[in-house]
């Protein structure tokens, strides 16, 4: 990895790559870290952050969040901004896994109400939301009917049943993406997908039983206005994306850009993943379309897994959804690329924020937040690792500086092999039952693959992104039961 | 088997490197990783379903790319997991196209040790090259 002397030291939290670190680079690379988590980051990141930089009309700086890891093309928590009027749209920028994201569900209930339910309620959530390799959901769809849910997202669900009318409002773009548009997808990615609404998939995909331990609330008057309200209190929050309909559409569109950015606009990239278009070419559009249709068919998969744990909870303790009190918090996606306002020195400009393993993260007052919301600003949820726990943090008006975006999880410091090979799946099972945590998962080398060890530290992640000023901790939750894909 | 997983790249991803005397051998060695990352034990794939594969393209390393993708397709749209056999690349007028015979079955959690996903085949570091020995090939998959 470059060593530390190759940054420019900008505070405690931010690391700069100049320009003349790597030929192109038309912005410096800024990586949000302390100089622990910087560190311990791998050589890809350098290298793919400062990639990012050379893109065609990206905006202040490449940026990589305190997360970040080695991914491909972008690293996995990179950002960019680039100007919508001479700036790219890259599928690599975004992830496979379009708008693949986290949704947080609170309870009435506490940990002494559910511990005695918890392994009948892991289990049916287990069956009731199916994961693993080629999963499919209980939803029956046409291909043609698939096609209005791709344009209307969670939209489509509450309309069919799956859901109360106030989880939109707490959905980032109340659930429906404006401008998706179904003509510019492949039967090839409607095939693939069609029947997997309502599946975790797998991975590091998971839906989790957690706890607010009274000491793990940072910001009581912020956790009140977001429902967690009493000590103990118990929620729900689960992590995945469009399946393989999301994977199948960033494909489709990585071979266009292949053949047409050289040959047709004469743009040339440091990594053939970083394959892209002018974002105001025909082909720019037509992709900026095609991923809205999977920025929708995630809303709906997770809309649809609400649903489920809505119906799984009043099974086991023989009460409606509404007396259980199972609110959605908020959903908020961390691969995506948006058409967004940004103040650029004084003026605003239309800005495609592409986001790829980082959250969106708005501070009070901003338009684009729902009424409730207005005061607070945006919710922001971290999955951590199975083992450890996971955040729900809120963005600050001092996140400008990254165009409001922020870390997405505690992001891996071990890769798959690596963790396979030192952890036992079914021994952690059984570690980690004793501890307290109830796992259900579909193959024991999955699970080992996902060991908490295998991933970075969370508070050491949370902590920089405070102490950076792009997010505000608000609560700090514990695993006792999860669903692994 | 000619294939090797590769620890240090892409953290959250997988990778390998797959071999081959000739360029259809290496083919057939990098499907066979592709679907090792998802099941643990390739001979507990039945062979009870046949599909024909026919992809084309320009440049040899994207028939390799197209190739997998098609594995990974038939995974989600038809539950299939498949394993390549009767392997063929031919040339003409400067398009590759490859022809090949698919066969295996339907997946199933309690008969076959599955992993995890593949979501997509990446093009970062992605390259097929002939070699003194023959040809190989490096990529990266998504998890």
């Amino acid at each position: 990895m470059a060593a530390i002397k190759d940054f420019i030291k900008i505070s405690d939290t931010v690391w700069e790559i100049p320009t003349g670190y790597k030929e192109g680079m038309r912005v410096p690379a800024r990586i949000y870290a302390t100089e622990k988590l910087l560190r311990e980051m791998d050589e890809g990141v350098i290298d793919q952050v400062t990639n990012v930089a050379t893109l065609p009309g990206i905006i202040n700086y490449a940026y990589c969040m305190p997360d970040g890891h080695w991914g491909y093309g972008f690293p996995i928590g990179g950002v960019a901004g680039m100007d919508a009027r001479t700036g790219v749209i890259s599928p690599g920028g975004i992830g496979f896994d379009v708008n693949c994201g986290m949704r947080l569900v609170r309870t009435n209930l506490t940990l002494e109400e559910v511990q005695p339910h918890l392994k009948p309620l892991v289990d049916k959530l287990f069956e009731r939301v199916p994961a693993g390799v080629g999963s499919t959901g209980f939803v029956k769809l046409s291909q043609g009917e698939f096609r209005r849910v791709v344009e209307l997202g969670a939209r489509w669900c509450i309309q069919n049943g799956y859901g109360w009318q106030e989880d939109l409002e707490r959905t980032e773009e109340n659930g429906c993406i404006a401008g998706a548009d179904s003509s510019k997808i492949s039967n090839k990615s409607v095939e693939r997908g069609y029947k997997q609404i309502g599946t975790l998939g797998s991975g590091n995909h998971y839906l989790e039983i957690q706890v607010a331990r009274p000491e793990n609330v940072f910001d009581a008057e912020l956790a009140n206005a977001f429902g967690i309200t009493k000590p103990n209190q118990v929620v729900v929050m689960f992590h995945c994306g469009s399946r393989g309909f999301g994977h199948q559409v960033a494909t489709d569109y990585l071979q266009l850009f292949l053949k047409v950015m050289e040959k047709k606009y004469g743009i040339k990239t440091l990594d053939r993943e970083l394959a892209c278009a002018p974002f105001s070419s025909r082909e720019g559009q037509d992709y900026f379309a095609a991923m809205k249709c999977a920025i929708n068919m995630s809303f709906a998969n997770r809309q649809v897994i609400l649903h489920r744990i809505r119906e799984v909870f009043s099974d086991v303790f023989h009460k409606d959804p509404e007396e259980l009190g199972l609110h959605q918090v908020y959903d908020v996606a961390h691969n995506t690329a948006k058409l967004e306002r940004h103040n650029i020195d004084g003026r605003y400009r239309e800005v495609l924020v592409h986001r790829k393993g980082a959250t969106r993260a708005f501070g009070p007052g901003n338009p684009e937040l729902p009424g409730i919301y207005q005061k607070t600003g945006q919710p922001v949820i971290l999955g951590g690792s199975m083992e450890t726990g996971s955040y729900l943090l809120v963005g600050v008006e001092s996140g400008s500086q990254t165009f409001f975006s922020t870390a997405h999880g505690s992001g891996r410091s071990m890769s798959r092999r690596q963790a396979k090979k030192k952890f036992q799946g079914k021994k952690l099972q059984q570690d980690m039952e004793q501890r307290g945590i109830y796992v259900r998962g579909v193959s024991y080398s999955g699970l080992a693959e996902e060991a908490g060890a295998a991933y970075k530290n969370i508070d050491d992640v949370v902590a920089a992104t405070e102490k950076a000023g792009i997010s505000k901790p608000v609560a700090r939750f514990v695993p006792i039961g999860n669903v692994k894909g | 088997m000619p294939y090797e997983y590769l620890d240090d790249i892409a953290t959250s991803d997988a990778a390998f490197k797959a071999w081959g005397d000739t360029l259809e051998q290496m083919f057939i060695a990098a499907s066979e990783a592709t679907m090792n990352v998802m099941v643990g034990d390739l001979d507990t794939i039945s062979e009870e379903q046949h599909r024909e594969i026919r992809v084309d393209s320009d440049a040899i390393d994207m028939l390799l790319f197209e190739l997998l993708q098609e594995l990974i397709f038939y995974k989600d749209a038809q539950r299939l997991l498949l394993r390549v056999s009767n392997l063929s690349i031919s040339e003409q007028d400067g398009q590759f196209i490859l022809q090949a015979e698919a066969r295996g079955e339907e997946l199933n959690m309690e008969k076959h040790d599955l992993v995890v996903d593949v979501k997509a085949v990446t093009l970062h570091h992605f390259r097929v090259e002939q070699t003194a020995k023959g040809w190989e090939a490096m990529v990266i998959v998504d998890i």
